[in-house]
């Protein structure tokens, strides 16, 4: 459990602007969140207080919905343009799996960790056609992630946003919360961001960013919002089936629709041109084959794990 | 928040310092340095330079998209000879389609300046290969400059343009992902415009024919070995001094690396990568007890070394593969008993990270194209793009992918090989089909093989962030000019059988790839749809799943739209699927092929 208040984090955390030592600041999200606009706002920041800057991301493919990460580092001297792992001392996530999955780029002795709960399920979590298959999204909750840290702020910072009027402002919150654990006057932060804002965006960007930082105020202690939910996805209730193809030759008029539409090309035309299943072991039981088959020829049947008969159900 | 301004065309007060990605960078050097002509195919991670020098007054210097890289670089040879200076930049693989040129133009040299950017790509973040381009300096030899930081990428590049004359030769200024795509503050300076040459009329230096070319090979070396001694100094080469005990060469970002794991260690650091000064070589050498070399992919310096004698440890410690990063050099000085090894680790999480490969976007119309294709059960040639993405679950509709514009003549191959299981298809984009598609598609129908060709057409360069091509009406600056059409250079080809769809209409997309795929002959479908997030974001009223009808075939879900993700609702053992509203932007490809109509418009009151 986080202990350190606001003031602690101020002081003992995550600058250390005293030392010779670079601050290092990992942004990571997910393409299209804006984690290079953030970055930009720190290393401007860090700038105008005189540090030497270096800020490295890796874009390209970043824009198709991949993992995207910043790297922002500052200080009287930077040579890698990298963060070191295990040196970061804030890791910033504007997605709660992003943050996990670069958690061991933190120094967990003296690194902050704020995370915006918001998920954003990848479509390869969404993969597996199987029966009974979950979903691939992470299930740590923050409860037990911040258990691990040294200090840690998850928070609702989309929902904020979005009550705030502009969903896209979620990460000006996480700014907010982020200036909690770094040495740089408010006004500065307020400055900065005003200058990389849209003119009529920069109303409500100063709002979120001062939400974020009475966010801080308020759960600082705890580092999470009791009201949200937090359960991860659900799974299934009853135990997953085996599925089974049952062709009737004599209605299949060798059309080969559900040859072409099977996801998993189970199905095939044999000598005769009859639809036939050619892999049995690939069937999901989707049923997308008896749903197409323009002649009701194909019935799709999902038997119990261990049973092995065609007759052990209807 | 969004961005909205950019850091880099402004004018340079006295000690101007700006934070500037590598590539700003690099594009501010050559403003700087005069350039007057410049020209680049994009490529992750060289495109923003050209993007960047666009911004640059177009009075003072040309600045255009090219077809490819080679003839990217066979303008800027042009303006070369025409006597101005002369810049063009490319990816890594782009010098491949280039070295045609640079191969040739090394033994001619340059009038006006001329300097290449080549960006490579080490631990392949967006690449076909990490190959490493000092080799093709050596190759070609022509000097190599590797800066490490953004302050460094503008001065040699500026710096470049005055060797290119002084040594009457191209320069390669090689750049790395990681120092294109980071920032650093640069100190900027003004624009210094040289004066223009007249044309040089010389046939004995600007024509290759063999006699000329034997008279001009002997000159390369000579100009080789006084690169050599001029790389021995400032800001080609600087030492610093450390321990006697410790020495490490090392050039362009591995040199942070090694400053950041060992700050202590005497440093030879290179600005220059190829010729290299033997002499400082051998001095450093014999000035440390032990000899390292940190540098990335190739043993470039390294082999340099030990064939000077010098006993050396390079490569037995630092991988040949991949990128280097703070992490990798330190365990390689651990590992060779230079440092310490640190304190162990915490206890590792064990939290698994989540698997999030880049996707094609909501609504790109790609993904009807390749799911019709997988669903005709074709063998398909893919190629280089957005689209490549295709070859992943779930779509997984390419068999191949080679090289820029290798699909069509890998399909030939293919067909002729008269081994086919299935019909033989080449999908290829729009912008690739413009760079390297057109030469096989000639090809195909001149040699009269049966083959389908999918012309991909989002009326974009995708890939590399949405930059015009010939196919687009559009220049970089914006301006408009002559529109390709990809019927009319099928049909001159020879293509007999040529259709344009609508990808976003599945049924008369199957029906025609159908077609297509059993034509004897060479058949072309240009599949037409703009890309839904360049040159500008197409948005549209998003769809809904109805749970209640929803049967969780997940038909719609094998298309791999981001926006369709599985609902907390279950049918039959499977997740229903629901769709994201800020994701969807209504294409209706999903709608027409749900089994069940349960994919509707949502409710507009």
């Amino acid at each position: 459990m986080p202990q350190a208040t606001l003031s602690d984090s101020s002081t003992g955390g995550a600058t250390a602007a005293a030392t010779d030592r670079p601050t290092n600041v990992l942004i990571v999200g997910v393409g299209g969140q804006g984690v290079i606009m953030v970055s930009k706002v720190m290393a401007a920041l860090a700038q105008g207080a005189g540090f030497e800057v270096k800020q490295s991301e890796v874009h390209g493919m970043a824009k198709r919905g991949g993992a995207v990460f910043s790297h922002v580092r500052f200080g009287p001297k930077v040579y890698s343009p990298t963060i070191p792992r295990g040196q970061a001392d804030v890791l910033l996530a504007l997605e709660w799996a992003e943050g996990l999955r670069w958690l061991n780029h933190l120094n967990r002795e003296s690194g902050t960790f704020i995370a915006d709960v918001k998920r954003i399920v990848p479509p390869f979590a969404c993969r597996n056609r199987a029966d009974g298959a979950p979903l691939g999204y992470s299930r740590e909750t923050p409860r037990e992630v911040l258990s691990r840290v040294r200090l840690g702020y998850a928070l609702n910072a989309s929902g904020m946003a979005e009550k705030l009027g502009n969903p896209r402002v979620a990460n000006t919150v996480l700014l907010g919360v982020l200036s909690t654990a770094l040495d740089f006057p408010e006004e500065d932060w307020l400055a900065v961001i005003e200058r990389f804002v849209p003119p009529k965006t920069v109303e409500v960007n100063l709002r979120a960013f001062r939400e974020g930082r009475a966010w801080v105020a308020r759960h600082g202690e705890v580092g999470l919002d009791e009201e949200v939910d937090f359960s991860p996805p659900q799974g299934l209730s009853e135990p997953p089936r085996r599925p089974q193809v049952h062709i009737e030759r004599a209605w299949c008029k060798s059309c080969d629709i559900c040859v072409k539409m099977c996801p998993e090309r189970c199905l095939e035309l044999d000598e005769k041109h009859i639809a036939r299943m050619r892999a049995p072991e690939r069937c999901t039981g989707c049923r997308l084959c008896e749903y197409l088959c323009p002649d009701f020829a194909i019935r799709v049947l999902r038997l119990p794990r261990d049973a092995s008969g065609e007759e052990a159900t209807a | 928040m969004q961005e909205t301004r950019t850091e880099t065309t402004r004018a340079a007060p006295r000690e101007d310092v700006r934070p500037l990605m590598g590539n700003e960078a690099i594009a501010r050097g050559a403003w700087e340095a005069g350039v007057e002509v410049a020209s680049a195919y994009p490529g992750t991670p060289s495109t923003e330079i050209l993007e960047s020098l666009a911004r640059y007054p177009a009075e003072q210097v040309s600045v255009e998209w090219a077809i490819n890289e080679k003839v990217a670089l066979d303008i800027a040879i042009g303006a070369s000879f025409a006597g101005v200076r002369a810049f063009c930049s490319m990816k890594h693989v782009g010098l491949n389609v280039a070295a045609d040129a640079l191969m040739s133009f090394t033994y001619i040299g340059v009038n006006g300046g001329l300097v290449l950017t080549v960006c490579d790509d080490p631990g392949i973040h967006s690449s076909q290969n990490e190959q490493d381009t000092r080799l093709f300096a050596r190759f070609a030899m022509v000097p190599c400059l590797e800066p490490s930081d953004a302050q460094e990428a503008l001065e040699f590049t500026r710096l470049a343009f005055d060797l290119s004359e002084e040594f009457d030769t191209p320069v390669i200024v090689r750049s790395t992902t990681r120092l294109s795509h980071t920032r650093s503050q640069a100190r900027v300076g003004e624009r210094v415009e040289p004066p223009r040459r007249p044309f040089i009329h010389d046939p004995a230096k600007s024509v290759m024919i063999p006699a000329h070319a034997r008279a001009r090979h002997g000159r390369l070396l000579e100009r080789e070995q006084k690169l050599r001694r001029h790389f021995a100094a400032e800001p080609f080469a600087r030492v610093e001094r450390g321990r006697a005990d410790i020495g490490v060469i090392t050039a362009g970002v591995p040199y942070t690396y090694v400053k950041e794991v060992l700050p202590d260690a005497s440093v030879l650091k290179l600005g220059a990568s190829w010729p290299l000064p033997e002499r400082l070589l051998k001095e450093f050498a014999e000035s440390v007890e032990r000899l390292f070399v940190v540098e990335e992919l190739e043993p470039v310096i390294e082999d340099e070394l030990r064939k000077l004698g010098l006993a050396v440890e390079g490569k037995v410690w630092f991988p040949r593969t991949g990128e280097l990063s703070p992490e990798i050099v330190r365990d390689g000085f651990v590992a060779a008993g230079v440092l310490e090894p640190p304190p162990a680790a915490e206890e590792a999480l064990d939290i698994q990270p989540l698997v999030r490969p880049p996707v094609l976007c909501a609504g790109c119309p790609h993904m009807s194209t390749y799911n019709a294709l997988r669903s005709l059960d074709v063998r398909v040639a893919g190629d280089i793009g957005c689209y490549t993405l295709a070859a992943i679950e779930p779509l997984q509709a390419i068999d191949t992918c080679v090289s820029m514009g290798s699909s069509i003549a890998n399909a030939i191959g293919m067909a002729r090989a008269g081994t086919a299981d299935r019909p033989i298809v080449a999908t290829i984009g729009d912008s690739t089909f413009l760079h390297a598609g057109i030469p096989p598609l000639i090809d195909a129908v001149y040699n009269g093989v049966n083959i389908t060709v999918v012309i991909l057409d989002n009326a974009i360069t995708a890939m590399t962030g949405g930059q015009h091509h010939p196919g687009t009406g559009y220049g970089i600056r914006g301006n408009r000019t002559h529109k390709v059409s990809y019927e009319d250079i099928c049909r001159a080809a020879g293509v007999q059988w040529v259709r344009t769809v609508d990808p976003y209409e599945y049924g008369s997309l199957l029906k025609t790839l159908r077609e297509a795929v059993e034509y004897k002959g060479v058949a072309v479908v240009i599949a037409n749809r703009p890309c839904v997030i360049d040159p500008v974001r197409i948005t549209g009223p998003a769809l809904r799943v109805e749970q209640e009808s929803c049967i969780a075939c997940q038909a719609c879900m094998n298309l791999g739209c981001p926006a369709l993700v599985w609902s907390d609702e279950w049918h039959e053992g499977h997740h229903k699927v629901r769709i994201d509203p800020s994701l969807c932007m209504g294409c209706t490809v999903c709608a027409q092929v749900c089994p069940t109509a349960s994919i509707q418009p949502t409710q507009t009151d």
